[in-house]
């Protein structure tokens, strides 16, 4: 009789969470490999424009980015509204940029120096007026590969 | 002395760790937007020197105001016409003699320009102008010249162009690079990208 009696009241066993960690370093790996840490702080406000005409950015250690838009929401109380520059991780003025261009291009190895990209990251409402300031400024300090940095999407969606 | 087994370790803490080091990722990490249209800036010239004459025709004006309103060869247009309107003008080809066009199969309109070589598109900006509109014109402009080297390079060589530099670009490419570079010179000669930016207007 007993024998019978074993199988009746044992309970449904325990599901074993032995593999719960190998799942959670699965997840972990795919999520190290996939993203790049966030370089800058952002302390503007950065929707990029859309364009569908586009070249991927190729060497990662090449660029340098700079930033243009309107200051953050906790921002505005200090620096305004008005549209601004940001190189690294603070605001900059338009003409800090050729200082900027030549500290990035020193802190490379020689034979890449030439091979520098600036990758434009403009907020949608920015004005052309502090743009193209911007792309003076560049070609000043002869950094004339540039890049627009977008968003994939249809051009037209930049008009509304 | 009898050899005692060492315990097992517990590693049942081990998921809280792996969890802690997956959140920590996912809050500090963005997936970053790395594509865009590249571009390169004209030198600064410190003596202007007389520009070559260039004939009026073989100019393409378009003008955008502080409105994000087109005005393209003294018409305004809308943006999503840009694109035809351009690819038109590029391939009018309606030069004769020394300025033919053998593989132009536009309208060959004596008033348009004379050839791709000799096209160039001029793009002037108000300084109120948005980013998000110059963008946008860029883009349709690039499109202008990518449709017509797309078409030329699938007559040549039976590849879109785009897939000719895509593969050029490729790192993981094991092809002949210096061959393909040849192809991609020779449809960038056909139509050569000239985009000329004059400075935005200024105004008191």
């Amino acid at each position: 009789m007993s024998k019978f009696k074993k199988k009746k009241d044992g309970d449904l066993p325990a599901i074993s969470t032995a593999s719960l960690p190998d799942i959670v370093f699965m997840l972990l790996f795919f999520f190290m490999v996939a993203t790049v840490m966030r370089q800058n702080t952002l302390m503007i406000q950065n929707d990029l424009p859309y364009a569908d005409q586009v070249e991927k950015l190729q060497k990662k250690d090449l660029i340098m980015y700079i930033y243009a838009g309107k200051p953050s929401d906790r921002y505005q109380s200090q620096y305004g509204t008005e549209a601004r520059v940001q190189l690294n991780d603070k605001f900059a003025d338009v003409s800090d940029i050729q200082q900027f261009v030549i500290e990035e291009r020193e802190s490379k190895r020689e034979e890449l120096q030439n091979n520098l990209t600036a990758a434009l990251k403009i907020d949608t409402e920015t004005n052309m007026g502090l743009v193209s300031d911007i792309k003076y400024e560049l070609r000043r300090a002869e950094q004339y590969r540039v890049n627009y940095t977008t968003r994939p999407g249809e051009a037209s969606k930049n008009m509304q | 002395m009898a050899k005692r087994s060492a315990p097992e370790v517990n590693a049942g803490s081990m998921a809280d760790i792996a969890f802690l080091l997956l959140i920590f990722f996912l809050v500090t990490t963005t997936i970053e937007t790395d594509k865009g249209i590249n571009s390169k800036l004209p030198p600064i010239e410190d003596q202007p020197e007389d520009p070559p004459p260039i004939k009026q025709k073989n100019i393409f004006m378009v003008l955008v105001n502080q409105n994000n309103k087109l005005l393209v060869e003294d018409e305004p247009m809308q943006l999503t016409n840009l694109r035809e309107a351009a690819i038109e003008f590029l391939d009018n080809g309606g030069g004769t003699g020394d300025e033919a066009c053998n593989y132009c199969q536009g309208s060959a309109d004596p008033e348009s320009s004379d050839n791709p070589v000799k096209a160039i598109i001029s793009l002037q900006n108000d300084r109120e102008t948005e980013y998000g509109t110059y963008i946008a014109v860029r883009n349709e402009l690039t499109a202008a010249y990518n449709a017509l080297r797309n078409r030329e390079a699938q007559r040549l060589f039976g590849t879109s162009f785009v897939e000719l530099e895509r593969r050029f670009n490729d790192p993981d490419f094991d092809g002949d690079t210096d061959k393909l570079k040849e192809k991609i010179g020779r449809i960038r000669d056909m139509y050569p990208m000239k985009l000329s930016e004059a400075e935005p207007k200024k105004r008191n």
